[in-house]
């Protein structure tokens, strides 16, 4: 905090100045608001799902907030930037995998659960052994998903404030680390809720803002945007069609499909995306968040196109090698300061200002939803139902929760400090992978598959996690290549990046062996109950 | 289970799942989104499959520098978008007010 208040005071006659201050608006705003939803959180339903309390308009941006992450902000337009049209190609994944969330799991699983996505697995199964189970897959996604947003922030923040320096980055870390761990402990939900709430306007606000004034250069012609793109990129006409990113190889086209397959399926068994679900009244207050959620994550995608390709046309000269240096992740932030009238400027460094600041809010807000979601998880399911097998009062499983909280924040604020040296982008990817092969083929089979057992239910997480996460190990993205997380091992024998082609099928396949192989029916007989809670409300959680 | 599911939620549960009026909500649903998940799931692999291994049709000009990928891009976003609009209607009017008749029928038998 310190030294983002020098950092304003020294640096006014620029946009570094006036950047952080903005970062300063962004963390007093976010504070404020936690203290102010502090008020009303009391009980476990509060504390986990904002007192079931929210609109669908108000839940549908929350979960926009919840998932655009600086990847989708910063890395999406980035990669149009710099490999044009497979940049677009990569974003769409991210949306369509929303139909799956509307049509098979949002309002089933509202009806059906309480907090948890174990609640839902754990419905008609064996509590212990699927809770541990669904406990262990949510940690592990949402760490994962964790550090690689902390690790970024770190990089990005300096970035943004054009500071050279590891002990910046380290501080930054520890700072993000620490509001995240405040707006948890001292928000819960409704803290959080908020928080992604204020960071999707001001995201939606801000691209809505340059897309228009890029347009305006082009005299709202995409065409010509497109063309000029192009002509600016040194790739020419390549750079409007796909192949200059994942068309390189049969290898890098198989790795694209394999990637698509983990979008697709791997957005609605994310567990910070499934637990949003439970802060509304009722299941058709889920179905219009996702609605909400659609229109806002489309149009976003749709300007990022705009974005991506306006700042391979209009960003030139040093500021272009920036983008290049910086792996793309300034595309963004040096396209407004370029349409608001290039470096130097006022009204570009206003720009930029800006739109750094939305890039922090939405890094926060991320990092606030994933850390909540391993709470919740090791509280309700962890200390709650297996450890005190459901005995522990209300209010010890709320302190659980916060405790928990801190010691999770802590732990990643531990890890992503070393893990700067490292490449860690992939565990983003990875992360949607073991959602897409652990968690949904769990939650689908248990919703529309009477026989499913709790054998059944334990292979496929277990199964898909570790096929998800072994594949992982044993490819280019670990050792054996130059942009590995340890270039100088090799014992990749998987080839491909993303595990998902093959990890996917395998969670379905587990899951379905240990359903035949087992003996107990007992999850039968609750299929009755299940079906029609889930898809009347009868009994749903209030 | 989550919740002790008490005895007369249990028979209330077995009741209604019996119900005809269960069973068409049932058959309603899945006969929307089984095909319909299929459908865009095959419509969306289709363009990763031609991104990938057709690169000279997804190149071809449509008109300016709009070519045929941008189109089966955009139409990505207009099928999410259509789709999302259809099931939101097709369930507020098939399958709200029957699982809004059941589920009353539940409070009422085992109390909200």
């Amino acid at each position: 905090m310190t030294n983002l208040v020098l950092a304003a005071v020294e640096g006014t006659s620029d946009h570094r100045g006036l950047t952080a201050a903005l970062f300063l608006v962004v963390v007093l705003l976010t504070v404020g608001i936690t203290f102010w939803a502090s008020r009303n959180t009391k009980t476990a339903a509060d504390y986990y799902a904002g007192g079931r309390s929210f609109t669908g308009a108000q839940n549908g941006l929350a979960v926009a907030g919840d998932y655009m992450s600086a990847a989708s902000f910063l890395g999406i337009s980035g990669a149009i930037a710099l490999s044009g049209y497979d940049g677009f190609l990569y974003s769409i994944g991210f949306l369509v995998a929303w139909l799956v969330a509307l049509l098979l799991i949002a309002e089933l699983l509202r009806n059906s659960g309480r907090f948890t996505m174990a609640d839902q697995l754990a419905y008609r199964m064996k509590q212990r052994p699927v809770r541990t189970a669904a406990a262990t897959s949510t940690v592990i996604v949402s760490i994962f998903y964790l550090l690689a947003q902390m690790v970024g922030a770190g990089a990005l923040v300096a970035l943004l404030l054009g500071i050279e320096g590891d002990a910046l980055k380290n501080f930054t870390i520890a700072a993000v680390g620490v509001l995240m761990i405040f707006y948890v402990v001292v928000g819960g939900m409704k803290g959080t809720t908020w928080v992604q709430i204020v960071k999707a306007v001001l995201l939606m606000v801000g691209t809505v803002l340059i897309t228009v004034l890029v347009l305006a250069k082009f005299g709202f012609n995409l065409s010509e945007l497109l063309g000029t793109a192009a002509a600016n990129s040194g790739h020419g006409q390549a750079f409007l069609e796909p192949g200059l990113k994942y068309g390189v190889s049969t290898t890098s086209k198989l790795d694209f499909v394999s990637l698509a397959i983990a979008l697709v399926l791997g957005t609605a068994g994310l567990p910070h995306i499934l637990i949003r679900f439970y802060t509304v009244p009722t299941a058709r207050d889920a179905r219009k968040s996702v609605m909400w959620a659609i229109a806002l994550i489309g149009a976003f995608y749709l300007m990022t196109l705009v974005l991506g390709f306006g700042a391979a046309a209009l960003v030139t000269g040093d500021a272009k090698q920036r983008i290049v240096d910086s792996g793309g992740n300034l595309a963004s932030p040096l396209l407004a300061q370029a349409v608001g009238g290039g470096a130097g400027s006022t009204s570009g460094a206003v720009l930029l200002a800006l739109i750094s600041a939305v890039a922090f809010a939405t890094i926060l807000a991320v990092v606030a939803g994933l850390t909540l979601t391993s709470a919740s998880s090791v509280a309700h399911d962890l200390y709650a139902n297996v450890w005190k097998k459901g005995t522990a009062s209300e209010k010890d499983e709320v302190k659980m929760a916060r405790i928990a909280a801190f010691i999770i924040g802590g732990v990643a604020i531990v890890l992503a400090i070393p893990g700067q040296k490292l490449n860690v982008a992939f565990l983003v990817a990875l992360a949607f992978a073991v959602a897409a092969s652990a968690n949904l083929p769990a939650l689908l089979y248990n919703l529309f598959w009477k026989r499913f057992t709790t054998r059944g239910a334990v292979w496929s997480i277990y199964g898909g996690l570790i096929s998800a996460v072994g594949l992982v190990f044993f490819s280019p993205t670990v050792s054996g290549a130059e942009t590995a997380l340890f270039p100088n091992g090799d014992w990749a024998w998987f080839p491909l990046a993303n595990p998902g082609i093959v990890s996917v099928p395998l969670g379905f396949l587990f899951g379905w062996l240990g359903t035949v192989t087992s003996t107990d029916r007992t999850s039968e007989s609750h299929f009755t109950e299940l079906e029609v809670r889930s898809l009347t409300g009868a009994g749903a959680a209030k | 289970m989550v919740e002790d599911v008490s005895s007369p939620a249990h028979q209330s549960y077995e009741r209604l799942h019996a119900t005809g009026e269960f069973a068409e909500l049932k058959s309603s649903y899945l006969g929307f989104v089984v095909p319909v998940t299929i459908g865009f799931m095959l419509w969306y692999f289709l363009y990763v499959v031609l991104s990938n291994w057709a690169p000279g049709f997804m190149g071809t000009k449509v008109v300016g520098n709009i070519n045929v990928a941008l189109v089966f891009g955009l139409l990505q976003f207009l099928s999410t978008f259509g789709i999302a609009w259809a099931y939101q209607r097709f369930s507020a009017r098939r399958m709200d007010p029957l699982a809004d008749e059941l589920r009353a029928e539940f409070e009422r038998e085992v109390g909200a």
